[in-house]
């Protein structure tokens, strides 16, 4: 079966002045982050690109951009866009890389097509195509790019639950952003882990920093609470602001059963009283001691 | 009568949904100079039912709109997911009831912290929940 398409034959038979004509094309744009990639490699990964896309062209795939003779194609410069993301290139990089494409594309055309109607029609098709290679790079582009925000909320994550060792046998925790349960989970290991490790026998949970406190949070302070205890320890929760008392109070959420404390401060007055200790003024207990005497 | 002066649409289709989400609730509230109690309680109605429509829903569309009914403003969410939507709405909204092992607070705990709540629900079609809260409600 030999093509018919004059577009299919045309592109086929010039290639390497396509692809010429495509670096060609990228050199031009100014602003372009050269660095990033080297020439060699651009130049062959485009190459690859290019063989692909003419191998699949044929008379009706060129009709039809969701075409299964594009699966290859696709998947290449789905590979392509998303190490772009992943590398730190702008959208419009890739972007000009695409239309780079296309404009060589048509450029070629022009050469062996010479009935403007003709040209009008296949340079319509091709343009199509392209367009559609276009969209579907720009989607997986923002894929990798949503893929690099996973994992850096992954690592916030992990650097944002210090655990302070405020005192002998007391440890702080501040909770700074939503508590959802993957959070949870982080905060959980390591304020039970490091109560092992210091022998801590009070552990203060602030939690001034958290937005709001819904049932999920709640559920999730409550439990990691539990397991405090469950481990010999007690557990106090500050940093509740009087619109999250009220909140919570309303939503009917029953936090008696937890010591629960406006401020840091009081969390760590109340840990002091709990391990009978007193801190007093020096020059007070000064003046005291010599009264009593 | 109730007019609407501005609309948010926003979907919402996981996890990493709900604190965009929530900020920009947070931000009509604070444009129409809620105070920071009823900003709160609002906030956290709006936390539970995102998170409900993520949860059973299978997500879905949440709309944030500025709201006035005669001198008074305030802040209507509506939430709608076409999940498998709540077979018993009464049994739903009791304070304990839950199917999914969480506290069963959501939605009569909502109820309490908004000043209008209405829910609709129809079995394998899904479910709307809107609530109003008042500037000074
Ligand atoms: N959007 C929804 N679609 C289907 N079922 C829902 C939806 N929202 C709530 N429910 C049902 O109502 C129950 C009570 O919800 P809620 O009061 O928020 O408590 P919880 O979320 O802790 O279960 C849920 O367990 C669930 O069975
Ligand atoms: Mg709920």
């Amino acid at each position: 079966m030999s093509t018919k398409n004059e577009a299919v034959k045309a592109l086929q038979k010039r290639k390497k002045e396509v692809l010429e004509q495509w670096m060609k094309n990228q050199l031009q744009d100014e602003g372009l982050r050269n660095n990033l990639i080297s020439d060699e490699d651009q130049q062959q990964t485009s190459d690859e690109l290019l063989n692909l896309l003419i191998d699949a062209l044929n008379d009706s795939s060129i009709e039809d951009a969701h075409s299964r003779d594009f699966e290859k194609v696709l998947d290449v410069l789905s590979g392509i866009s998303i190490s772009r993301a992943k590398q730190g290139f702008s959208p419009r990089e890739t972007g000009v890389y695409i239309f780079g494409l296309k404009e060589a594309l048509l450029t070629t055309l022009q050469k062996d097509i010479k009935d403007p109607a003709q040209l009008y029609s296949e340079s319509l098709k091709l343009s199509k195509l392209l367009d559609n290679f276009a969209i579907s790079s720009f989607e997986t582009f923002i894929k990798g790019r949503e893929e690099v925000i996973l994992r850096q909320t992954d690592e916030i994550t992990e650097i944002s639950t210090p655990v302070i060792h405020v005192w002998d046998g007391v440890l702080a925790m501040p909770i700074i952003g939503t508590l959802d349960s993957a959070r949870t989970q982080i905060v959980m290991e390591n304020l039970l882990q490091e109560i092992v490790e210091t022998g801590s026998s009070i552990a203060i949970l602030d939690i001034s920093g958290v937005p709001a406190v819904d049932s999920l949070v709640a559920q999730h302070l409550i439990k990691t609470v539990s397991a405090t205890r469950l481990m010999g320890a007690e557990c106090i929760i500050s940093g509740i602001r009087p619109e999250i008392a009220q909140t919570v109070v309303h939503l009917g959420i029953d936090l008696s059963t937890i010591i629960t404390k406006a401020t840091l401060a009081s969390a760590l007055k109340t840990a002091f009283s709990m391990l009978q200790l007193e801190v007093t003024k020096k020059s007070k207990s000064n003046l005291l001691q010599q009264s009593n005497r | 009568m109730i007019v609407v002066l501005n609309k948010d649409e926003l979907r919402i289709i996981k996890e990493q949904d709900v604190v965009p989400y929530r900020n920009r609730v947070k931000e009509h509230a604070v444009k129409i100079g809620m105070g920071l109690v009823n900003q709160t309680k609002l906030i956290t109605a709006a936390s539970e039912l995102v998170r409900n429509m993520l949860k059973y829903g299978g997500g879905g569309i949440a709309i944030i709109e500025t709201v006035s009914k005669g001198r008074e403003n305030g802040i209507r969410l509506i939430f709608s997911d076409k999940g498998p939507g709540i077979k018993d709405i009464s049994l739903a909204m009791k304070d304990g009831y839950t199917t999914g092992r969480s506290l069963g607070l959501g939605l009569p705990g909502t109820k309490r912290l908004v000043s209008e709540f209405n829910l609709e629900s129809e079995e394998g079609k899904g479910t709307t929940v809107t609530v109003i809260k008042w500037k000074n409600g």
